[in-house]
């Protein structure tokens, strides 16, 4: 036996089979870390279609990516008021997590809103075009600003710099026009907003 | 009779099976149909919405101050799925201005504002004597130039819905005068009185399709317009069918499932198995349109209701304030609770009553307090059926209702949500007073929003990358210059001379160019930072 393992030849072929062994399993382990990587950020993408894109920061982050990022970590989905109900409802199917309603710290659900300046108030001073996320206004240093309608998502960000509060949020018409208000939503969720 | 059955039996895939579903409710029709059709007085001002429906408007031909005479078109689009409008009576524009449409919510459109002269002069037009020598095309402009709608109350072009027959073969056209819902009677008493107009129609409707055969189906209770229809329809190919009084037959897709047993599939046109529906009141506008020659300016309109002395059948023109018209019959202020537009079940409550009457407005019903009581408390759901049992699109409105009060979008996709026609047959069986309908068209709506925040979410990501880009982009830009700013300008920096493209010229300014890098560089010795970014830029 002794001799047998001796043998060069066999020696050889030892190494070579342990070599080929552990590179195998290596490129396994490689393979796997990969698809561990490319799920996660394909798991980023499509928890991030799943949110509003309002990009208001209600929930704490900067913007709806790095929110997704960090439910993709696993910080809680309950954070996103703009995307309401069915947001929580996409979220707990996609990542099969138990349900949780909006969190109240960060704010309660409203139709979406539109930016409107009073554009004679309008001094020109340009904070609200550095809080627009997606540079929805329009206006230079001194000269008056406007709010590009169909870009605003109502995230409410430009109303805190306004130095001279000329900046409202309002509901538009939509071209969907909604007569009908769900029974339920009709009796409770919606009296906040009315007295508003 | 003779072709009708064997065109059907053509049609029919399997054995008949009559539409699924489908209520009894008590019709309400006598009181309305026991006085004869007549023309409305033309009231002071008419109010004609440049919308007949949905959002997208038409463009006005007049200015305020203009006259009008009656059959003028005051109103174009090129848009497809709107129509021309005409004036009603000859008259001054008044306005066009925002007055209030009707709506279930307060809501106001852009109008034109006629007031009439009481000459009721008209435009001159053209009758025909026989369609027969147009060809299709030309039927179909002529009906495109009247501006019919659907009157029915689909609100889609009839123009429109000729054309797509071209493409597809039709085999049958329909009219419907299928009337199921309680208290409208508009279609009945066009029938009775004007039977030999509506089946012109169907033939002149029928030539423009093109479609090989043609019926009428009707309700078998409806004697009197059946034996109008019978004495009329004798030297014509057009068949007469009769189908059982059952709610929603009336509906287009249901109807055909009855009359044919095909199912339209979901999210299909009727036009794609080859089958076209028209109802009987375009086919009578059709008729005036082409025959007559005159536009669609009226439409029949029912008015009924327990607050009504003389519920009747009116002719009324498009525009007439519909508080007119209740005055009209008699309204009793007293008993008066509400006015719905369109039928018990499926129409909608009116914020108001000064709105005028549309194209497509079929019934107006003054409400009173025992006919309509208000609603009931809502129960919970005990999950008896009965829903499901009535549903004539086969759907489960138990189902839908639990997935729209948790807002389950996707289940109610899943559950058909879309094929539902709101007809109203679930909450008017529901035991617990579920106001079933509400939800179906909340959620509905809520899933048309949805998909436009979708389309506009996708906008704001590409915006909020773009933003983060170009803030990126500002940042560094600030921090070159300042490094710039650390470097005084020197006079020959600062002077900028117009290019000359000349090869001394250039050679003179490389030269000078390197005299002051060589000068610069002797002065500021750590300046390779700020010179960089200058050739940068």
């Amino acid at each position: 036996m002794e001799a047998f393992i001796e043998n060069q030849f066999v020696r050889f072929v030892l190494l070579i089979s342990t070599a080929v062994f552990l590179a195998y399993r290596l490129l396994l382990v490689s393979k796997y870390l990969c698809k561990e990587y490319l799920k996660q950020k394909s798991m980023v993408d499509r928890i991030n279609s799943y949110l509003p894109q309002t990009q208001c920061g209600r929930c704490g982050y900067k913007g709806c990516l790095p929110y997704a990022r960090a439910i993709s970590q696993g910080d809680m989905i309950n954070k996103c008021p703009p995307g309401g109900i069915s947001t929580i409802l996409n979220l707990v199917e996609l990542l099969n997590e138990p349900g949780l309603r909006l969190n109240p710290a960060h704010g309660v659900f409203q139709p979406p809103l539109t930016a409107v300046i009073r554009e004679e108030e309008c001094i020109g001073c340009t904070k609200c075009i550095q809080a627009c996320p997606v540079d929805a206004i329009l206006g230079a240093p001194k000269l008056m600003h406007t709010v590009i309608t169909d870009e605003c998502t109502g995230c409410d960000l430009c109303i805190e710099p306004c130095p001279v509060d000329c900046i409202d949020l309002v509901l538009l018409p939509t071209s969907s026009p909604r007569y009908w208000l769900n029974p339920i939503i009709q009796n409770s969720r919606f009296n906040t907003l009315e007295t508003n | 009779m003779r072709f009708a059955e064997k065109i059907i039996e053509s049609l029919c895939v399997s054995t008949r099976q009559p539409m699924p579903g489908g209520i009894k409710p008590p019709d309400y029709k006598q009181e309305t149909l026991r006085s004869r059709l007549m023309p409305t007085p033309i009231p002071e001002e008419l109010i004609l919405p440049l919308a007949q429906h949905g959002n997208s408007r038409s463009r006005p031909l007049v200015k305020p101050g203009d006259k009008v005479l009656k059959y003028q078109a005051i109103a174009c689009s090129d848009v497809t799925g709107i129509v021309d409008l005409h004036a009603p009576t000859s008259g001054i524009v008044l306005a066009i201005e925002n007055f209030p449409i009707p709506s279930p919510v307060d809501k106001e459109s852009k109008c034109i504002l006629l007031k009439k002269d009481g000459l009721d002069a008209e435009i001159d037009h053209n009758t025909l004597a026989n369609y027969r020598s147009l060809s299709y095309l030309e039927l179909i402009k002529l009906i495109e130039q009247a501006g019919i709608f659907g009157l029915g109350g689909a609100e889609y072009p009839s123009r429109l819905k000729l054309k797509s027959g071209k493409n597809k073969k039709i085999k049958l056209l329909i009219i419907n005068a299928v009337e199921c819902e309680p208290y409208i009677t508009a279609d009945e008493a066009l029938l009775r009185e004007k039977a030999q107009f509506v089946v012109q129609g169907a033939e002149i409707l029928q030539a423009a399709c093109m479609a090989e055969h043609c019926v009428i189906v009707i309700e078998s209770n409806k004697a009197d317009a059946i034996k109008a229809l019978e004495q009329t329809q004798l030297n014509s190919s057009i068949e007469l069918f009769k189908i059982a009084a059952k709610y929603p037959t009336g509906s287009e897709k249901q109807l055909i499932q009855a009359v044919t047993s095909k199912e339209v599939p979901s999210g299909k046109y009727p036009t794609d198995i080859g089958i076209l529906m028209h109802n009987a009141g375009t086919a009578y506008a059709v008729y005036q349109a082409v025959i007559e020659g005159k536009p669609c300016i009226s439409r029949i309109t029912t008015l009924a209701g327990g607050s009504l002395k003389t519920p009747k059948n009116f002719e009324a023109l498009i525009g007439t304030p519909i508080d007119y018209l209740l005055n009209l019959c008699g309204l009793n202020q007293q008993t008066h609770t509400m006015t719905l537009m369109g039928g018990p079940l499926m129409g909608v409550k009116l914020a108001r009553t000064d709105v005028p009457i549309l194209k497509t407005t079929n019934c107006i019903i003054a409400a009173s307090e025992d006919k309509f009581p208000p609603a009931s408390i809502e129960l919970a759901c005990i999950r008896c059926g009965f829903c499901a049992d009535v549903c004539p699109a086969s759907l489960l409105p138990q189902q839908l209702y639990l997935y729209a009060k948790c807002q389950n979008f996707s289940e109610l996709i899943s559950h058909g949500l879309n094929d539902c026609i709101e007809c109203g047959a679930c909450a008017y069986v529901c035991p617990s007073n579920i106001p079933l309908i509400q939800y179906y068209r909340a959620s509905k709506d809520e899933l048309a929003s949805q998909l436009e925040n979708k389309i506009s979410s996708e906008q704001w990501k590409q915006r909020f990358q773009h933003h983060q880009y170009r803030v990126k982009k500002d940042k560094e830009a600030r921090r070159d210059s300042k490094r710039r700013e650390t470097i005084k300008p020197t006079e020959l920096t600062l002077k900028i001379s117009p290019p000359i493209f000349s090869r001394e010229a250039a050679k003179k300014e490389i030269a000078a160019a390197v005299v002051r890098v060589r000068k610069r560089k002797a002065q500021f010795i750590a300046s390779s930072g700020g010179e960089n970014t200058e050739t940068d830029k």
